[in-house]
């Protein structure tokens, strides 16, 4: 869809305020609607807004397929490394009042980062499973045999 | 330490999970999946001796109080579950080392043992949490890794038989979400033991007796319960074998625990077999399964496919323990749920060492293999005696207790029929071994060696802890016994 200008510059236009709504909802989650999930969604939809007019080659030069599969395991990571942090400083798991000097600031800090952590997953699977699909050329599978028509399909 | 051992349980394989996706090199994962599958083995013994010496052990996530916060609660029964779920991961997890090399392309193995890290993180939290919707969210987590697990087998008809667990347990799922989502209606509330409390006034409620149908057969699907078991048999023969061993020792004994959780935690005693004919609706059922699918495993030419169908009777057994509503009867389900573990365990970890050499489990073309295989087929062999419950060992105490059950209710037909649906193991079994031991290779098939040792190992503790539970049982008895009367105790 590249050739259409109208699509092009709207496009390129409206992706930094979809990343921009995304890190509000992340952000803003504990005290409106909104969290890691939507947020997720909402910043994976800028990248799938930008492949579906300048291609999917594009597309993964911009968030490499093994960039977006590392950082689905990151995210679990920060969540669950959250628990283990408040382990370690002598509570239960997930237990966020540790995380600073008083309980409501640990409380606070806990649920943003654990939030981060399930945005980044969200982002990155969402990412991954339409880089996926859209490729076909799977970002696990690298068939070389139908590669090549399939690159020309994109653009 | 040791008051976080209930959330360590869970979470060491669930971080372990993505570190392998991080790491992705296949010798690696390997390693920190064994590992871990150790740790959570000693995590799941210290657990239960725990419980054994006092009471439940409760662990509050994030320091929330139990009815508003999840809670884990270990007791007796999922104590023992925990273990049986623990043994089976620590034996399969050095077993998959060879096994999965040569099913699964270079680039899958590190995936695989992400998959088996969640499969087995989820699995175990299905069993330790005492939150009625954090069943379900486990449920998911192993169930969705399980299907990634199943359609890694080598054969195209692996995705097939991936997609259709996928659509059945997907149903399951939903049933038993259905269930808990009516439940939290009537009370308010998803923790089991308040559950438990609230529901006791709200016996005679329609929308209750609903959730209850909705969350039994729901779970039912997911364990194969005769008429909802047309996923097991494609699901476990399709598989890579690492998967079948792990799944059949695992999975549907999980779910039958969910069951076990519900009917008599939650719902209590008096309104799942007083208040309606659970009872008599699983000895149908139960026997029906016994019998058709026992007959089915007969006519099978696949011996992976023979041990599924074979799977699906012996959850028959352990229904029909449980459809004696009697202590004795809960005790000799709750055995074979241990016993059949470690027995099918053993079956699937000596097929997975002949698909390893010859790549095929059809009848015709393990032909022989007795001969260039002795100690696998040995294994089969003995692990297989143990199925159809001949004395020394473990399959014969569970059957015996079976019988003993039967005959304390007086249902003496009941016990014929599971002395004579033995004899149709008897039948499948010799099937295997005949082929194995009795008729010569086929002509085109050359010299084959044994099994590679980090494969038999597994294979024989499988086959040891049959021999040693056939022989001393106090153990396993003694802490099924206990599991048994505590949740009668706590409902009568």
């Amino acid at each position: 869809m590249i050739e259409h200008v109208v699509l092009r510059v709207i496009a390129k236009l409206l992706a930094p305020f979809i990343v921009l709504f995304a890190l509000y909802v992340q952000f803003h989650g504990d005290f409106g609607p909104g969290g890691g999930f939507q947020a997720g969604v909402i910043f994976a939809s800028a990248f799938i807004l930008y492949a579906l007019i300048y291609g999917v080659e594009n597309a993964r030069q911009i968030a490499p397929p093994a960039v977006a599969q590392a950082a689905i395991g990151l995210g679990v990571l920060i969540y669950a490394g959250t628990g283990v942090a408040s382990m370690l400083l002598g509570g239960k798991y997930l237990d966020y009042s540790l995380l600073a000097h008083d309980a409501g600031h640990g409380q606070h800090y806990g649920i943003l980062i654990v939030e981060f952590g399930v945005g980044v997953t969200v982002a990155a699977v969402m990412i991954t499973v339409f880089f996926t699909f859209a490729g076909r050329r799977g970002v696990l599978e690298a068939r070389e045999d139908v590669a090549t028509t399939e690159d020309d399909e994109d653009r | 330490m040791g008051e976080h051992l209930p959330i360590l349980q869970v979470i060491l394989p669930l971080i372990a999970a993505p570190v392998c996706l991080l790491v992705r090199h296949a010798a690696t994962c390997w390693l920190i999946a064994t590992l871990v599958s150790w740790f959570c083995l000693a995590i799941a013994i210290l657990l239960l001796l725990q419980v054994l010496d006092g009471g439940a052990i409760r662990y509050q996530l994030g320091n929330w109080v139990a009815p508003w916060g999840i809670e884990y609660v270990v007791d007796r029964l999922n104590g023992f579950i925990l273990v049986i779920v623990a043994a089976i991961g620590a034996v399969v997890a050095p077993y998959a080392l060879r096994s999965v090399e040569s099913e699964l392309p270079e680039r899958q193995i590190g995936l695989f043992y992400v998959m088996y890290l969640l499969c087995l993180a989820g699995l175990l939290g299905i069993t330790i949490t005492g939150d009625a919707f954090n069943v379900f969210v486990f449920l998911e987590i192993s169930s969705l890794s399980s299907y990634a697990l199943i359609s890694m087998g080598r054969h195209r008809k692996a995705l097939h038989a991936a997609y259709q667990y996928l659509v059945m347990g997907t149903i399951g799922a939903t049933f038993f979400l259905i269930g808990v989502g009516l439940l939290y209606m009537m009370t308010g509330t998803l923790n089991m033991a308040d559950l438990a409390e609230q529901l006791k006034p709200l016996a005679g409620s329609r929308i209750v007796h609903a959730a209850f149908g909705f969350i039994v057969v729901g779970m039912g699907l997911k364990l194969a319960v005769f008429p909802l078991h047309l996923w097991l048999p494609n699901a476990y023969a399709h598989a890579p074998s690492a998967v079948s061993v792990f799944l059949a020792g695992t999975a549907t004994k999980v779910s039958l625990y969910v069951v076990l959780r519900f009917i008599f935690t939650v719902f209590g005693f008096e309104f799942s077999f007083v208040g309606q004919p659970l009872g008599p609706a699983l000895l149908v059922l139960a026997v029906a399964g016994i019998v058709v699918c026992s007959l089915v495993a007969i006519y099978q030419d696949n011996v992976k496919r023979l041990l599924a169908w074979s799977s699906v009777a012996q959850i028959g057994y352990m229904l029909l323990g449980l459809s004696f509503a009697t202590t004795l009867g809960l005790q000799a389900g709750l055995l074979h749920i241990f016993n059949h573990a470690i027995i099918k365990a053993g079956l699937f970890l000596a097929m997975g060492c002949v698909f390893l050499r010859l790549g095929s489990c059809r009848l015709d073309a393990i032909a022989g293999v007795g001969r260039q295989m002795p100690w696998t087929m040995m294994g089969f062999l003995l692990c297989g005696l143990s199925l159809i419950g001949v004395p020394p060992t473990a399959g014969f105490v569970s059957k015996w207790y079976l019988v003993l059950a039967a005959l304390e209710k007086g249902w003496w037909p009941v016990a014929a029929l599971i002395v004579l649906t033995s004899l149709l193991a008897v039948v499948y079994v010799w099937k295997v071994v005949e082929a194995a031991w009795f008729r010569d290779p086929p002509g085109t098939a050359g010299r084959i060696g044994e099994a590679p040792l980090v494969m038999l190992v597994p294979l024989w503790i499988a086959v040891g802890a049959n021999l040693w539970f056939g022989l001393e049982t106090s153990g396993n008895v003694d802490v099924a016994k206990a599991a048994a009367a505590a949740l009668m105790g706590a409902v009568q």
